[in-house]
């Protein structure tokens, strides 16, 4: 293991990117869709509110983006770190 | 031509395809078998992992389950997408990059220990098995109505065309099958959905319609469907479809559902297909958009018929007269409440004998009153499964014949996809991880081949059988499945992935803590072994433990299996130092070629 200090800030880094990623994905599902709607409830949203269309469309667009993200995003640390597969 | 022959047709064709793709991709090697020769482009592969995962649960009977509850199961929909996210983030590269073929594989060599590796096989069976037969069912049900066979010969059938091309083409014919399946599917599920929010929204995307305006001609023209929905749904004694309680019942299912997704073996084998570990990344976004494509719009087609069926029922509105008996026989817009009847799926009956069918809830607010106003005995739409609700709906919106025959087609490949998935998951469980690793290690290459065949046809056979003699709680089965998925091999996974000092001990007596009490809750309310009146509380919700219903406990079995581990770990010595380096390989993904095959 002679590159092992590179390897842990790398691996620090993913753990950065997946919390960030995670906190939105539950900010999302389980909080405006569920738990946080009544806050949101103001919001209209085509005959009804935010929350409605959080739990039946915008989760999953959330989702999407985040995967994506996540992929672009680490194959892109994995450079910079120099653990790419050649 | 008859709507028959018109779905014996396209049906037909559809299992042409899949036999030409099975003979092209045939496996000649275990690495084929097993991973497709780990040669599969990630965006093909996101399309195949969509068609294993979305099962006949997903096409079948979804639309139907958000159609008749509303807002309260938009949990299916987050849960059953959510997972990929933690899919993708915990589990998918590095289970790539790990290199290996199957779940319980990674299990045995990461925790050093053939015990991990045996508990993880019998989790892997019980979680493969309970869901398959769902999913041979769910084919027998699709071929008996649309091609009027038994539903026995209808369930043979596609156990045959399995078959073929599993046993034939192992995990490389599973995923260019699953490919075309996957098309097949989502035309299906697609097409009839486009045209009913065009006739009621005049917006052809569904998940656009499903927030907009009723269009001209259409009942409430001008005003957002979903308040028209509501309106007629309260009306007749309804709750409102955008409204729920409890919602921390809600969040503790959607979470279920997600880890439950994310650890289920069949499909975190897909990933292991593509040729790099950037790839499988890729490859998880690429499955969600595939699989996106069907899940934002489910809910449409949930509300719209909903809304199609109410109006069919009241066709002048709340206030006029509900349709009559003789129109529900005579007339063309009605023929689908026949074909239906006859199916047993759907019943009606004129209980107050004015020749009307009134359907309302009878134990709605205020209802009771309004019913002795205007003369109601009770609801009269005695029976309405679930299942029927996206079966039917194109011929509920009066949608010509051939999209009626694509959602036969569609609904059979939904179910044999997955049943597939499942097979080859089951299959190289028993010949890789039972044979190869415990039971007879210098088995050659030729014999192994040979040995995951075999499984794979076991495999079908038994779940033929238990789709022929489904055992009467299939039901709360896929529970099981699911809660079973994240109590134990989830958290298993993850701890060998992000904990280095996670131990053998650790890992077995917290997959065994997890299998035990999740089996445990749900045997106490659904009875041992689900036979039935052998649950010791009955199932209402004032037995649970803190009102915990059974299919809600994954996360607590996970968290009892984290728990344990942790506990456990910490007590016994640490992992040697060449598991440790496996680990730190692991998180990284350079070297995965060099890892291909070994």
């Amino acid at each position: 293991m002679a590159n092992k200090p590179d390897n842990n800030a790398y691996w620090a880094a993913n753990l950065r990117l997946v919390t960030i990623c995670l906190v939105i994905w539950a900010a999302c599902s389980y909080g405006l869709a569920i738990l946080l709607r009544p806050l949101v409830s103001g919001i209209a949203v085509g005959g009804t509110d935010l929350g409605f269309w959080f739990a039946q469309q915008g989760s999953i667009l959330v989702f999407l983006v985040l995967i994506f993200f996540y992929a672009w995003r680490m194959n892109k640390l994995d450079k910079e770190h120099g653990v790419d597969e050649e | 031509m008859d709507q028959t022959t018109l779905n014996f047709l396209v049906v037909g064709a559809s299992f042409a395809l899949y036999f030409g793709i099975a003979i092209w991709a045939r496996a000649g090697s275990t690495s084929e078998f097993y991973a497709a020769g780990r040669g599969v482009n990630p965006v093909v592969n996101g399309m195949a992992t969509a068609a294993d995962w979305m099962s006949a649960a997903s096409f079948i009977s979804m639309a139907g389950l958000i159609a008749f509850v509303g807002y309260s199961n938009s949990t299916f929909l987050m849960g059953w997408t959510g997972g990929y996210v933690l899919m993708a983030m915990l589990l998918a590269p590095y289970l790539r990059k790990f290199g290996k073929y199957t779940v319980p594989e990674f299990v045995g060599d990461r925790y050093y220990s053939n015990a991990a590796r045996v508990v993880a096989v019998i989790c892997l069976i019980v979680i493969s098995v309970t869901y398959v037969i769902g999913q041979m069912t769910g084919a027998g049900v699709a071929f008996s109505r649309f091609l009027e066979v038994s539903s026995t010969t209808g369930l043979i059938t596609a156990s045959a065309v399995v078959f073929v091309y599993a046993v034939l083409g192992g995990m490389k014919g599973i995923t260019y099958t699953q490919v075309a399946q996957y098309i097949v599917l989502i035309i299906a599920y697609t097409i009839p959905a486009v045209f009913i929010s065009l006739q009621l929204t005049g917006n052809p995307i569904p998940g656009l319609g499903l927030f907009g305006n009723m269009a001209e001609g259409q009942s409430g023209a001008g005003e957002p469907l979903l308040v028209t929905l509501n309106g007629l749904l309260t009306d007749l004694g309804f709750s409102e479809y955008t409204s729920g309680n409890t919602p921390w019942l809600m969040a503790l299912f959607t979470l279920s559902l997600m880890i439950g997704t994310a650890g289920l073996p069949h499909v975190i084998i897909r990933f292991f297909t593509v040729p790099k570990v950037a790839d499988a990344r890729w490859s998880a976004g690429w499955a969600l958009v595939f699989i996106a494509l069907l899940y934002l719009t489910a809910p449409a087609v949930g509300a719209m018929a909903r809304l199609n069926i109410m109006n069919q029922f009241w066709p002048q509105g709340v206030e006029g007269e509900a349709v009559s008996v003789e129109t529900i026989q005579t007339d063309p817009a009605y023929n689908w409440m026949l074909t239906w009847q006859a199916t047993g799926l759907l019943g009606w009956e004129d209980k107050n004998g004015d020749g009307r069918i009134q359907y309302y809830n009878e134990g709605g607010a205020g209802m009771a009153e309004l019913a002795a106003e205007r003369g109601w005995s009770g609801n009269e739409l005695t029976n309405f499964n679930r299942d029927i609700l996206v079966l039917a709906n194109p011929e509920i919106a009066n949608l010509p014949g051939w999209v009626i025959a694509l959602i036969a087609a569609g609904g059979i490949a939904a179910a044999l996809s997955t049943a597939a998935g499942l097979l080859l998951a089951i299959s190289s469980a028993i010949s890789h991880d039972l044979i190869k690793s415990v039971i007879n290690p210098n088995i050659s290459e030729k014999g192994e081949l040979l040995a995951a065949r075999v499984s794979m046809a076991g495999a079908i056979v038994l779940a033929t059988y238990l789709g022929l003699n489904p055992p009467g709680f299939a039901a709360q089965v896929v529970a099981l499945a699911f809660g079973l998925a994240a109590a134990t091999l989830f958290p298993t996974l993850m701890m060998g992935i992000f904990s280095k000092r996670m131990n053998a001990a650790g890992a077995t007596w917290g997959m065994v803590a997890g299998l035990v009490v999740t089996c445990l809750y749900l045997f106490t309310y659904l009875g041992w072994f689900f036979i039935p009146g052998t649950n010791m509380l009955e199932n209402t919700a004032a037995n649970y433990l803190f009102g915990i219903p059974p299919t809600h406990f994954g996360p607590i079995g996970a968290l009892i299996n984290f728990g344990v581990a942790y506990v456990v770990s910490s007590m016994t010595a640490a992992p040697p130092q060449h598991i440790q380096d496996l680990v730190e390989s692991v998180r990284i993904p350079r070297g995965a070629g060099a890892a291909i095959n070994k």
